[in-house]
């Protein structure tokens, strides 16, 4: 089977801009490097600023090095980057063409800031006078309603939060436009429609945390002590809403006993997803490690189902917490969590001494199934890619092309393809990169560019 | 409105008074429900536990009755016959050769089509009559009385039949809440009661009825409230053996749903047979002036 390219020539000439969709770290691992190989790259990330969940993250498995240390210097450079056009707060409404010539038309969203004018002095996010839970903390901390997500945001410039917002939704207030000396506030602002020509496209939306609501059985959602991992990460940071004291949610107490879940929705035909999350295993062993050094007399347990510890290093890590932090691993699921009196009461089962366990535990923390981050079918049908049935873009063929899309041109990068780590996100990342810059430097598409990854998903939909 | 009521054995024999606060309150509220003038052995856990279709028969005759009778819909009291029926229903829905096998078997009986509606009188009340109407109706509200609901498992599950959510029902505290009573929550409410195992190890059920009732009674309730029968029976029955077993024991009464809400709608204690209990409920009520 042979493509026809865009316009039906037999060749067509190569636009010589990649676009990247969603900055976390493989959507910006992405962009530096084909912008470091000399190429434009468009950046567009729907959140206000690029980061993703590892910026929320505290400290990084399996080298416990600070994740905003890695994290911030990257974003500064990401947005320094002559080559790089970062468009925050937009997002990919449409795309037509083929590779090498793509037309994509980009949604920038009203943020009723002009963020070009905006010095970001931080006036106006001062004055605002009302409060709503921070999406960034998870809502265990609060921010403004005209707000910068987190302080090392790029770009450090606010948005204004439409639903929220005294101005816009009774006309009252307006002190952040009052107050700020550049006049970037803009009230009457509305969404705009960009468009831009690229060549390439990496797909890097990266994921979301399987829904608490469907966990009732462990009172995610009920009890405020009963967490995210996610949260404890944020718990866990000097930056978050403890600043970086392990304080539980309910009434600030130190907990003294915590359990770890593993597998909350992972590996779970009857009601969860089927899949192995892959990330939990060693991020629930950084927590109790990272517990036990804020809080040294507690202790930590981990209901685990088996360990998965893999990656290089990980498995010395896991001992070290067993050895050294003095986790408690107990082999079996649990099948109740609920409040009594001030304790978070775990009912499981320890396989291995063959006895049901009840621990009265101070706080529970829940890891949750890695699933594709919202919006991402929507996405695919956009960029006409193929999604499986839990909504993660398939590769065109999962050993031999395994960063490629179905569509020549589209890569795919990060855990918007699967659940992984930063090690494997990160790796990705530069080999959809390097696939990039391959095709960029050919004058013209045609050939084995566009053949490879058409040969394979060709005899797929044979198969199918 | 009118609806088909498969009574199932239980509801005759040890539950009656189950079957005659329900009917009386389902008067009460609207509802008229009709007994089938056929039925069988709804099939127990022979038709739960056991793959071979045979076992479907008993629930699907059941189901048949009532089209013989021009009905398209159900109610049942007891939770291991709603949970039959349904399952019954469930598995020739989904397939359909087992359907066909069934109904080729039974050849003096009419098809059966697959399309009775089963609904427990607790869905009734909530999808049909609603909780604000059960407000409205009730004379006698049940103000101060704090009732722990145990769900057990039948009522909830598996999920597809279940009435509520399996793991966090509110159905039972949300109708307590419409008598005015005050629900006291367990994290035993959907537990397994211990079940059949009550015939010959009795100890294993008096170990989840200490369970149970000592969560509830520590937690303040001055009773539980239940849908099913069996739990009815093990809650009740094998708290007065552990009682006997272990001096100290706090007992509490347990009643079925309806009792309560016959009361509440101030239909009396007539209907209620409370004579029947092994924990006699009456000292609980007529100190709070219920009855
Ligand atoms: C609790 C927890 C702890 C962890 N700890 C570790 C650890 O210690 N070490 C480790 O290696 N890994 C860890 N991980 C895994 C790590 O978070 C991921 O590997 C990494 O963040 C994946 O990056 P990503 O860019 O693929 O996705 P994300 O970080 O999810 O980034 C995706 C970005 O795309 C944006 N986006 C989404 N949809 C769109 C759209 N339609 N248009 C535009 N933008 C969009 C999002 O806003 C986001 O900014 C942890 C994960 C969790 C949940």
């Amino acid at each position: 089977m042979k493509l026809t390219p865009y316009n039906n020539a037999s060749t067509a000439a190569i636009t010589k801009r990649a676009l990247v969709i969603g900055g976390g770290i493989a959507g910006m691992q992405a962009s530096l490097d084909i912008a470091d190989a000399g190429y434009e790259v468009v950046l567009v990330e729907r959140e206000p600023s690029i980061g993703g969940h590892m910026i929320q993250l505290s400290e990084t498995f399996p080298t416990l090095d600070c994740s905003q240390c890695i994290m911030t210097p990257k974003m500064v450079e990401v947005s320094q980057h002559p080559n790089i056009r970062l468009m925050t707060y937009c997002e990919v409404e449409d795309v037509t063409g083929d590779v090498g010539q793509f037309d994509v038309r980009i949604r920038k969203k009203a943020a009723y800031v002009d963020r070009e004018k905006c010095t970001g002095c931080g006036l106006c996010v001062e004055k605002c006078p009302t409060k709503v839970p921070s999406e960034f903390d998870l809502s265990l901390g609060k921010r403004k309603v005209i707000y910068v997500p987190f302080p090392q945001a790029v770009p450090p410039k606010p948005v204004i939060d439409a639903e929220n917002c005294r101005f816009l939704t009774s006309g009252k207030c307006g002190v952040c436009k009052k107050v700020c000396e550049v006049e970037a506030v803009d009230f009457e602002q509305t969404d705009t429609m960009i468009e831009e020509r690229v060549g390439a496209i990496v797909v890097a939306t990266g994921y979301d945390l399987y829904a608490k609501e469907k966990v009732a059985e462990y009172g995610y959602g009920r009890y405020p002590d009963v967490i995210s991992g996610l949260e404890f990460e944020r718990l866990n940071s000097a930056s978050g809403p403890t600043t970086g004291e392990i304080r539980r949610p309910s009434d600030g107490k130190v907990p003294r006993e915590v359990v770890f879940i593993q597998c909350v929705g992972s590996r779970d035909r009857e009601k969860g997803v089927p899949y192995c999350s892959r990330i939990c295993c060693m991020y629930a062993a950084k927590h109790a490690m990272l517990y036990k050094h804020k809080v040294p007399d507690g202790q930590a347990y981990v209901f685990y189902m088996d360990i998965r510890a893999d990656g290089k290093g990980y498995e010395e890590f896991v001992q070290r917490g067993v050895e050294e932090d003095g986790t408690l691993y107990l082999r079996g699921r649990v099948s109740r969590v609920f409040q009594h009196g001030d304790k978070i009461v775990v009912w499981g089962v320890d396989t291995l001494a063959g006895k049901k366990t009840e621990i009265a535990a101070d706080m529970v923390v829940l890891a949750t199934a890695v699933v594709p981050a919202a919006g991402s079918r929507k996405l695919a049908k956009a960029l006409d890619i193929v999604t499986d049935e839990y909504g993660f873009y398939t590769e065109a063929h999962l050993k031999a092309h395994s960063v490629e899309s179905g569509k020549p041109g589209i890569l795919l990068a990060g855990c918007g393809q699967s659940p992984k780590d930063i090690p494997d996100t990160v790796a990705q990342a530069g080999c959809a990169a390097s696939k990039v810059t391959a095709l960029f430097s050919a004058s013209e598409v045609g050939g084995s560019l566009l053949d490879l990854p058409m040969r394979f998903t060709a005899s797929k939909s044979l198969r199918e | 409105m009118k609806i088909h009521y498969y009574p199932g054995c239980t509801l005759k024999v040890t539950a009656t008074q189950f079957e005659s606060s329900a009917i009386a309150s389902a008067q009460a509220l609207g509802v008229e429900m009709l007994e089938l003038q056929r039925w069988n052995c709804c099939g127990t856990v022979y038709s739960l536990a056991n793959d071979d279709l045979i076992r479907q028969l008993a629930p699907i005759r059941n189901l048949i009755r009532v089209r013989n009778e021009n009905g398209n819909a159900v109610t049942t009291l007891c939770s291991m016959c709603l949970n039959t029926l349904k399952s019954a229903n469930l598995l020739i829905n989904e397939n359909p050769e087992k359907k066909r096998t069934i109904n080729a078997f039974m050849d003096e009986e009419e098809d059966y089509d697959g399309g009775v509606e089963v609904v427990h009188l607790l869905e009734i009340l909530r999808d049909r009559v609603g909780f604000e109407e059960v407000r409205g109706k009730v004379t006698q509200p049940l103000s101060g009385l704090r009732a722990s609901p145990y769900y057990g498992c039948l009522l909830l599950r598996p999920e597809e039949i279940g009435i509520d959510r399996a793991e966090s029902p509110t159905i039972l505290e949300d109708l307590l809440k419409s008598m005015s009573a005050e629900p006291i929550d367990s994290p035993y409410k959907a537990e397994c009661c211990g079940s059949y195992q009550t015939v010959d190890k009795a100890d294993l059920v008096i170990e989840k009825t200490r369970d149970i009732v000592s969560w509830a009674a520590r937690n303040k309730a001055q009773c539980i409230v239940v849908s099913c029968p069996l739990c009815f029976f093990n809650l009740d029955e094998r708290q007065k053996d552990l009682a006997e077993r272990e001096s100290g024991t706090a007992l509490l009464p347990v009643f079925y749903f309806t009792q309560l809400l016959a009361l509440a709608l101030g239909l009396g204690a007539e209907v209620c047979g409370f004579q029947k209990h092994v924990i006699d409920p009456r000292p609980l009520l007529s100190s709070k002036g219920f009855i």
